[in-house]
């Protein structure tokens, strides 16, 4: 076995300091007693109960949950099919327009996209709150969806279908019955990767929300304009904990799975 | 007692399954078929065998509907396929990938086909067990595909194109993933599966043997065109052309011109050596140029020169390949030609007759060659 060198364990501190520093201070300071964020007066859980009270933060939450819901959900309905047509359509007339410009908001600045959303919105007089933040995520979050699911879709073995279509199925049923199932962890993740994206949007919600419904990111770029709280670190460490959470358990799901799939496959070979 | 021989296309009453008309096929510029013209009888086992790219995936694509001709027609059971999608045809194909599907067990992969006809549930239960008993996988109905070995899910993907009791059932390629032995085994069962069922078999193979072994009939394919279709005995003992005789198996091909003699041939492959005396039906005037094919295993081998042979020739012995039952003597003749010859080793290694360097008589009868024109 190759000795731990001192440089690599140099690289290993620096880089997890570099990456983590900044959330373990943030936590530490959620738990301060003192109202001043930068002076340590003793642990306290005071300002978890008093985010708790905050009505507009909750409110907001609740709002960001439900455009997330919402948008991550249609977003993957869209950017699946987008995926599917795209690399399973055949060559059609502007396919690698198409293709290209399914990705375009991959790249684009969110600035102008939430610029051009509010215009739109302004243009065809919708009035501006949940609804258009949902449209709004939809709109750039569906090419991610759709860039996971297709790269699914090209490693996706094409006789599965062609099976299903010769064993009597309808191409719609071929792909409700088989393709679906198949490719449905990269549609979740698909769906996941939607609701992050939404959960933390700030530019292009703070275009397209209206005075009646503020999103969680707004509502925190506001308060901390006017200096930060320890609230604010108390509801950050929240959602620490809430994305902790969900990756170490999405993490274990995985590689439980995998080793299951393992064992069959060995309990196969030795039954052959 | 007279047997029959299961020949419907000799029979001019019988009705063909199959019929291709004139079929073409071009992707953009590339021709994959090109005016095919051909018939396939019910029951009948066919093979399409042919070298990677001659066409013959493409053939068998069409007949289950994921290809439309460019020109040309497919008619099934006298019903023009033009405008019949897949899951509209009483078609159903095994693939060379089983394309199982993995998220379903084998029972629900064998059910599948079944429950989209909408039929009730206890005569899918009992079809689908029969399927098992038939392909002997009544122990693994509730596993899933990846937990069984590739040569049960050649089984389920074979049990699953079946289920549907079609016409016409396709294979591509069944056996390809499976090792010598099992494939060995699984093409005796493939063919008491035919017999059984009834069904009409095309299968695609580049696999000369499993088309020999299984097939009622051979198509031997190249670049887009069936250059003989025969059963598999005509196939090696008379092919048609230098081509299919070189396809399958093994074979000497010697370069010569022919003289008619009598009732056979004289044909002259080098100069200051006696002519080869071949008969065969094909007519060949004086002086055209001709190929003698010879299989090796028709080709004697023995230290003097045979007495009762029509053909014999001197050379020496350059290399012997060993494989067991038989060895293959490859023997330079004077005019530096190399021929096989194959003897079967009836006595042990340490008793064999000839050795390296060995200066040897290869002999054949007139009639143990094929004299072919291209």
């Amino acid at each position: 076995m190759r000795r731990f060198s001192w440089f690599n364990a140099t690289s290993l501190t620096l880089g997890f300091a570099f990456l983590y520093l900044p959330m373990i201070i943030l936590i530490i300071y959620s738990f301060n007693a003192s109202r001043l964020v930068t002076v340590w007066a003793g642990f306290s859980t005071q300002w978890y109960g008093t985010l708790l009270q905050n009505q507009s933060f909750l409110d907001a939450a609740w709002v960001t949950v439900k455009v997330a819901i919402a948008s991550s959900t249609i977003a993957t309905v869209l950017g699946t099919m987008g995926a599917y047509v795209l690399v399973r359509g055949g060559r059609f007339m502007g396919r690698t327009v198409f293709s290209g410009m399914i990705y375009a908001p991959l790249v684009m600045p969110e600035v102008i996209t939430g610029l051009s959303l509010l215009l739109l919105f302004i243009g065809i007089g919708l009035d501006r709150g949940i609804f258009t933040i949902v449209l709004a995520h939809t709109t750039f979050s569906m090419c991610f969806v759709s860039v996971v699911v297709s790269s699914r879709l090209v490693s996706f073995d094409k006789s599965l279908e062609e099976a299903a279509l010769d064993l009597g199925c309808s191409a719609f049923d071929a792909f409700r019955l088989v393709t679906l199932p198949i490719i449905a962890p990269a549609v979740i993740s698909g769906w996941l990767l939607a609701f992050t994206l939404s959960l933390d949007d700030l530019v292009i919600a703070s275009f397209t929300a209206g005075p009646s419904a503020t999103t969680l990111p707004i509502r925190i770029f506001s308060a901390v304009r006017l200096g930060v709280s320890p609230e604010i670190n108390a509801l950050s460490t929240i959602m620490i904990a809430i994305v902790t959470i969900g990756v170490i358990t999405a993490s274990i799901l995985t590689k439980r799975s995998s080793l299951a799939k393992q064992n069959d496959e060995q309990a196969a070979a030795r039954t052959s | 007692m007279a047997q029959t021989v299961f020949a419907p296309w000799d029979d001019p009453q019988a009705k063909p399954l199959i019929q291709f008309k004139n079929v073409t096929k071009r992707f953009g510029d590339f021709t994959a078929i090109e005016n095919l013209t051909q018939d396939i009888y019910e029951r009948e086992f066919f093979a399409l065998l042919g070298p990677s790219g001659c066409g013959k995936t493409t053939l068998m694509r069409m007949l289950a509907g994921f290809e439309n001709t460019s020109e040309g027609q497919i008619l099934i059971a006298g019903q023009d396929m033009a405008n019949v999608p897949p899951n509209k045809r009483a078609v159903n194909m095994m693939f060379q990938s089983y394309a199982l599907f993995p998220h379903l067990s084998i029972w629900e992969n064998i059910a599948f086909g079944l429950k989209r006809e909408g039929k009730p549930k206890d005569q899918i239960a009992a079809r689908v067990d029969e399927m098992l008993r038939l392909t002997r996988l009544e122990k693994f109905a509730m596993r899933k595909p990846h937990q069984i070995s590739g040569g049960q899910r050649q089984r389920v993907a074979l049990a699953r194109s079946l289920a549907k009791a079609p016409k016409l059932l396709l294979l591509d390629e069944p056996l390809g993933a499976l090792d010598k032995k099992l494939r060995q085994d699984t093409q005796f069962e493939l063919m008491d599966i035919q017999e059984k069922t009834g069904t009409t078999f095309v299968i695609v193979t580049h696999d000369q043997e499993e088309a020999m072994t299984v097939s009622s009939r051979v198509a031997v394919m190249d670049e887009g065109q069936i250059i003989q279709v025969a059963t598999p005995a005509q196939i090696y003992e008379a092919p048609n052309s230098v081509y299919v005789a070189d396809f399958i198996g093994d074979v000497n091909i010697i370069d010569g011109v022919a003289t008619p003699e009598g009732d056979a041939y004289h044909i002259a492959w080098a100069e200051g050596q006696a002519p080869f005396t071949a008969k065969t039906a094909t007519r060949f005037s004086e002086g055209q140029r001709c190929y003698l094919a010879i299989r090796p295993e028709k080709v004697g081998i023995s230290a003097d020169r045979p007495a009762d042979m029509a053909n014999a020739v001197q050379g020496q012995i350059i290399d012997i390949a060993y494989l067991g039952n038989i060895s293959t003597y490859h023997v330079k003749l004077a005019n530096g030609q190399m021929m096989k010859a194959q003897t079967a080793n009836t006595r042990r290694l340490s008793r064999r007759s000839f050795t390296w360097e060995d200066r040897v008589w290869l002999s054949w009868t007139d009639t143990a060659a094929v004299v072919l024109e291209n």
